[in-house]
This record gives structure tokens, sequence and C-alpha cells, in this order.
């Protein structure tokens, strides 16, 4: 986050939080690898194709889904489009100004988008309508509605379980027209990735960081890992550091937290 | 990245399309203070990158709201020249440039003392001329020498190179078709002597083991980098020198 925001920590609550992580326990009586609780709600907004709310303790971030017919970028004439986009609003936490989106915006739409892209969540080669004319755009949207740390699980979570459950109207092509059915689809879709972020604090590795732990934190760390347990993207991100020996302890971490939010996340693959 | 084969990346020998083995990184040129106004300043060419940075500061910091009483801001600027690239980039900032400004910087942040700035900024202009996959890394690298040339004091250089894959095989330093067709990359920035690693990136597809043995990879090729960045800063302080003894 800003600068600024890492001034409001009271100095108090820092070395709570410090001392408590020195008998591996946290502020909120947490494990050091637990995730707040999370809820899930879909299909909230009936004018989008998909959409989700996701609460991860005091975090909340809605995504919608747009699917629209689209010309496909010049280099992909035989793929879909996914545009991610993600706003930090200033609804969502008196630490966001109103404005172009900056820096911390614009990583957390690209982290996303690249994390869903390189697990191929979409695949975007069956959603071609007519090559190099006619593709379908898929656009994620992100919204913060309020900030408690870890934006980018919530929201990578709330796009994941948005796209999941989507449905746009078929379409056939008919002497080269674009004929829209009436036929409701779900997205084509491929390998399911999840999102793990990891804050070092002083020596320690913890996971799903709340905002205070972010005031705090040296360093994150996001791994995201698709169904076979393939790590498929990375962000490190603030001005901190990590050994190779604390990179590989948050990897295996990662892993193992992955498959546990797996195994109780609503995260199925809608019937075709 | 597509991560379709379209291009044959490897030949029958194990070579790439450089001719380079799977272990070696391109040849590397880094220049030292070659900018007259800036602080400090570094050129350096890697394959065909071509990235110009300067570094002005520690400088009153502009406007006065972005001030921190107990140090220093490190501010970054990383851009793509128009003509750096195949088809014309708009000269304007893209996304890509603002989360790779913001990257960077958090890549050398943890090697400059801000502390003993308080109330001042750092800014670093980062100008890529010529791109062929790597200028976030190449970047990182001269960014440090160029902050060693303008006095500020460093924890330690900070080195930076990527890791990827290409046709199932781990290899160091892709280049731009290799960055293109490839199925990963995975930059990596570290402070060698300190063994701490500052940027940790990747997109495509890694198992876990690929993701230890790549990583093990780019801090064996950091460490070449390191010499050349320790190099080039000696080479100007002997330039520095001799001139001080031709004008006796």
């Amino acid at each position: 986050m800003n600068s600024k925001s890492e001034l409001v920590i009271p100095k108090i609550k820092k070395e709570t939080i410090l001392s408590l992580l020195r008998k591996n326990e946290r502020i909120d009586n947490r494990g050091l690898e637990d995730y707040r609780k999370i809820q899930i709600t879909t299909g909230l907004i009936g004018k989008a194709n998909g959409s989700s709310i996701v609460k991860l303790g005091d975090t909340t971030v809605i995504t919608g889904v747009k699917i629209q017919v689209d010309r496909p970028f010049p280099d992909t004439p035989d793929r879909g489009i996914q545009i991610v986009n993600a706003e930090l609003i200033p609804l969502a936490s008196p630490i966001f100004e109103p404005g172009p989106p900056g820096e911390d915006d614009v990583e957390l739409s690209r982290v996303v988008d690249r994390g869903l892209r390189s697990a191929e969540i979409i695949k975007l080669d069956e959603l071609v309508l007519i090559p190099g004319e006619k593709v379908w755009a898929v656009f994620i949207d992100i919204y913060a509605l309020d900030y408690g740390g870890n934006i980018i699980d919530a929201s990578a979570l709330a796009s994941v379980s948005a796209i999941l459950t989507a449905k746009y109207n078929k379409a056939v092509v008919e002497n080269s027209e674009i004929v829209i059915t009436d036929e409701q689809v779900p997205l084509p879709i491929g390998n399911i990735p999840i999102f793990v972020t990891i804050a070092k604090i002083g020596d320690k590795l913890i996971v799903d960081p709340s905002y205070e732990e972010e005031l705090v934190m040296d360093a994150r760390i996001t791994f995201v890992i698709d169904e076979n347990e393939n790590i498929t993207g990375i962000q490190k991100g603030h001005p901190g550091v990590f050994t190779y020996g604390e990179l590989i302890e948050a990897k295996n971490i990662a892993i193992k937290v992955s498959r546990k939010l797996r195994e109780t996340l609503p995260l199925s693959k809608p019937e075709t | 990245m597509t991560g379709k084969a379209l291009v044959k990346l490897l030949d029958e020998n194990g070579l790439r399309t450089d001719g380079r083995k799977l272990n070696e990184i391109r040849p590397i040129k880094i220049q030292v203070g070659l900018l007259k106004n800036a602080d400090g300043s570094a050129y350096i060419e890697l394959g065909r990158n071509k990235i110009i940075v300067a570094v002005y500061g520690p400088r009153e910091a502009h406007p006065r709201h972005v001030v921190i009483p107990d140090r220093a801001i490190v501010r970054c600027r990383y851009h793509m020249a128009p003509f750096s690239v195949e088809e014309r980039k708009s000269p304007g900032f893209s996304r890509r440039e603002i989360e790779l400004s913001k990257v960077i910087r958090e890549a050398l942040e943890p090697a400059i003392f801000i502390e003993e700035f308080p109330r001042t900024a750092i800014d670093i202009f980062i100008e890529v001329l010529e791109a062929d996959g790597g200028t976030r890394t190449a970047s990182i690298t001269a960014a440090s020498v160029a902050l060693a040339d303008a006095g500020i004091p460093l924890r330690d250089l900070v080195a930076a190179v990527a890791v990827g894959k290409i046709e199932g095989e781990l290899a160091i330093d892709l280049n731009g078709l290799e960055d293109q067709y490839g199925e990963g990359d995975m930059p990596v920035a570290m402070m060698p002597s300190l063994g701490q690693i500052t940027l940790l990136q990747a997109d495509g597809r890694f198992s876990g083991e690929e993701f230890e043995k790549g990583l093990k990879m780019a801090i064996e090729a950091i460490k070449k980098i390191y010499k050349i960045q320790k190099e080039a800063l000696k080479r100007k302080y002997i330039e520095i020198s001799k001139e001080v003894l031709e004008g006796e």
C-alpha cells in the first residue's frame, strides 16, 4: 500500500503482532497457515454474465464478468480475449484515493490476469467465432468494497468463482454472420488456479495477511497453484527480501494450503 | 508468451536460437557514468537489449506531501522508447510499464540505506532503447550500478536475470523469441553477497521441482552478472584516477 498508510499503525500494536509471532501466534488467534473465514456469493448481479462477492475476513471484493463479441487481437487471431481490470476505489478504505488506477491497482489486475491466463482457466482457443474477425471477449472487472488485507487472494477467488458460474448466449455462424441464440452456456473451463499469498514478518511466514499484518510485513509473495499442483504464477511485492530457503518454504506452504482450500471451497466446474 | 511451440527453440544439439547453451547468459556490456547531468548513470547491453539508466538524488522531494520524515522515498520510472520494439509502442505509460516500475523499485529499495537520507527523494529513470527479452532484469542490473555511481550507500549491488522454460527445459536469460514462444518465465533479482532475493515473479507453468531448480540456476547466473557489475564500476574509478594523475 502507499507509504502514508504504513505510518498509521500504532507502535504498540506492531509490538503485539511481533511478540505474538515469536510464539507462532497471530493477533486474531489464527495459525500461521490459516486463512480467515471465506464466504462466496455468486450470481448476485443480474446484468452481468457472471458475478461473485468474496468475503475474506474483513476484506470484501466483487467481481463482475461480462462476455461480448469483439475483434481478436492482431497477434492472436485464433484466440478469445481475456481482460482483467481491478480498482481499489476510495469506497473501500481511507487509504485509497480517487483518480486513475495507480501502481497498486495495476499490479493487482496484472497479477490476477497472469495467474488466470497461465493456468488457462478460460479456454480462450474455444472462444473463436470467425478466426481473425470475431471472438468472444471476457471482461473480468474487480472492485474492492472493503479493504482488510490480502486483496490479491480475495480478488482472484472472486474472479475464479465469477468465471466458473458465468453464462452467456451461445452464438452460431451462419453465412459468415454471427447469430446469437437463446441457449445459455457456461465458459469453456480449463485448469482452476488457487492464489495463496504469504507475508514475511521478521523470520516468520504467514498465510493470508490481515491489514494490520500487512502494515508490519517486510515482504509478501503470491503463488498461483493449479489443479496439478504446478506453479502458474508468482509475484513478490513490497520492498523486503526473501532468502532462497524462505522461498522454497513459502512454495511448499502455498501448495499445501492450496490443497486444503481446494477441498473446502465450492469451486466445481460447470456442467456442459 | 503464448505457450505454443510454433517456433523451434532448441536444435538437435540442444542449442538455442542464438547458439547458446541452456545455462549460458547473453554477452553483457556495462558502461558507468556516461550521462553528465545525472548524479549516477549506467548503460547496459544484454544481447540485443540496450537500456540506459539515470539516478538523481538524494535530492529534495517534490511534491512536499510525498516526503517521509525518517527516510528517503525511492521512485522509479521504467519506460520503453516507441522504437524499442517491433511494432511502434505508444510513448505513454502502459499498464505493463506501471507494474514494472513498481517491481523494479521494490527490487532496488532493499539495497539502499534510505534511513540515512530522511526527507529526500531518490529518483531512478530507466529508458529501454531496444528490447529483446529480459528488459526488467537488465534494468535492475544497470540501475543498481547507476545507484552506486551516484555515490548512494548500498548494502549490496542488485543483479538480476530471468530463468524460463523452452521446449520443456529450463533455460537461463530468455531472449525475446524464447520469451514469446516459451512455456514460462521467472525473473529473479538478488543481492548476491547477502543471499537476499528482492524480486521474484513468474508466469507460465513450473512444477515445484522446476521452481527450485530454476531458482538455483538464476542464482548461479546472478553471481556471474554481479562480477561484471563490479568490474564496470572499477573500470570507471581506474579511468578517473588516470584523469586525476594526468591533470597533476
